[in-house]
């Protein structure tokens, strides 16, 4: 019963919000920095694909940081209602 | 020597973007304000006590001279029924648009949304609040909660309830889609006739500038990812990634209201409907034979016939979302810093509010260049991945 009143109580939701917040920008920070490590060492190993190279990594990047939104999004929520 | 006069090329611009925020910042501040004025006559005292959603507790608690930042941020992120552009000294400063009510009992009414005097006034026995319309309940009905007045209802217009209404008018975000639509038709058709006049002269003018633009969109995006097929589904390709593109640019203009259209679920939702209809329309017997009967081991297809079904219906869902939380989410990032002046101003004095100023600004600049790359980009992974989903589903046997 305990545990239930504390689940329910109103503080701890924004609380989850701001962990979840930061979670989503790890989540965002891992995917991003990985894409972008092998990007730049694909183009250490091959200078002339640096431009097909770039155009195909801010895909990707992009793509990473839709999902890392749908988190923020669901946070935000929570923390404004 | 070439950078240096990029940047003298460029100062003036920055600057008096710099100069747009930073005032249309610091006039955000009187926001809160016009919450608290008191009219005399009883409509405006009957409008005034009326709190229909049980919020208006927050801004009385703090006082009148609060900045509360998440309803500020709200108000700019969500749909409102005029052009709301800022506030001199209590009074508001917008741009009235239209309202269509259509109620059974009443019929249609279309007038302008100052009428309602930005929520202190009632007409044709219609309220605005919170920028929801209620209507003034003649029958007396349902619960006390409601205080005599009605919400929208658009069930109740179907089956003949009095008093219900629906809500068509022209709201902030609907005015944005227009003005884009506009945009787009003065650009492209100016284009048409430029091409039509002159078919083999070199481009000049608009045509030069949307030329490469049109051919990245075919080179780049429909003809890799749609395949030999990708002539019928060009004339869409390029609406929809024109017209997100110019919608996410209207909304990073400061100081007109800030249209929020593509950060709107409701229009993300209709593109990516489009997008799925187009799809599954044109979907030929390969599509439908990888979703419904893939060429997998007979006991994994209690597992992968829900994973594709689901997948058909998801990934329109993902390209909504995606839309509509990277632009949602850039504004309000953009609104928190500028709040944040308020914020500070508020807690430690107005001196630290002028030095929090210069911080916030530099990051709120960056926020809105980036804002400008998201714009683009966020077009280009739309219409690709609708480009990708054509090629799946228009894809020959190999």
């Amino acid at each position: 019963m305990e545990i239930l009143t504390i689940l329910l109580d109103l503080a701890n939701a924004y609380m989850g919000a701001g962990i979840g917040a930061g979670v989503a920008a790890i989540g965002a920070g891992i995917g991003i920095g990985r894409i972008g490590g092998s990007a730049l060492e694909s183009m250490a190993r091959q200078p002339e694909a640096i431009s097909d190279i770039r155009a195909n990594m801010i895909v990707a990047a992009a793509l990473v940081e839709g999902a890392a939104f749908f988190g923020i999004i669901v946070c935000l929520l929570i923390a404004l209602k | 020597m070439q950078k240096h006069s990029i940047y003298k090329a460029f100062k003036p611009f920055f600057l008096l973007f710099s100069i747009a925020l930073l005032t249309s910042g610091s006039l955000l501040a009187t926001e809160d304000s016009e919450i608290h004025t008191v009219d005399s006559t009883e409509a405006h005292e009957a409008t005034e006590a009326l709190d229909l959603h049980g919020d208006t507790k927050a801004a009385d608690e703090h006082g009148s001279e609060a900045f509360n930042a998440g309803d500020m941020i709200m108000h700019h992120v969500t749909d409102a029924h005029d052009i709301h552009m800022m506030d001199i000294g209590g009074h508001a400063i917008s741009i009235p648009l239209p309202i269509i009510l259509y109620s059974v009992g009443d019929g249609l009414s279309v007038f302008m949304s100052s009428k309602f005097e930005h929520g202190h006034a009632e007409h044709n026995g219609y309220i605005l609040q919170h920028e929801h319309i209620y209507k003034r309940d003649v029958n007396q009905s349902e619960d006390p909660a409601s205080q005599g007045f009605l919400a929208e209802n658009l069930g109740g217009i179907f089956s003949g309830k009095p008093g219900a209404f629906v809500d068509l008018s022209i709201t902030k975000t609907t005015f944005g889609i227009l003005l884009t639509v506009l945009i787009m038709f003065f650009v492209f058709m100016s284009i048409a006739k430029s091409y039509k006049r002159s078919p083999n002269e070199a481009p000049k003018g608009m045509q030069s500038l949307m030329e490469p633009i049109i051919l990245f969109v075919r080179d780049e995006i429909a003809k890799p990812s749609v395949g030999p097929r990708y002539e019928k589904f060009l004339p869409y390709l390029l609406t929809i990634f024109f017209f997100i593109w110019t919608a996410n640019m209207l909304g990073l203009i400061p100081f007109i209201g800030g249209f929020n259209v593509t950060g709107n679920i409701a229009v993300t939702l209709v593109l990516a409907l489009f997008t799925f209809v187009i799809t599954n329309v044109s979907g030929n017997k390969y599509y439908w034979k990888h979703v419904l009967a893939p060429d997998i081991p007979l006991w994994l297809y209690p597992l992968m016939i829900p994973i594709e079904i689901m997948g058909v219906f998801i990934k329109p869902i993902v390209l909504c979302a995606r839309l509509f939380a990277n632009i949602t989410a850039g504004h309000i990032i953009i609104l928190a810093f500028m709040s944040l002046i308020f914020i500070f101003a508020n807690q430690y004095g107005t001196g630290a509010g002028f030095g929090v100023s210069i911080v916030s600004l530099a990051f709120a600049i960056f926020m809105n260049i980036m804002e400008i790359l998201v714009a683009f980009l966020q077009a280009y992974v739309f219409t690709l991945l609708s480009a990708l989903y054509f090629g799946a589903a228009v894809e020959e046997h190999h």
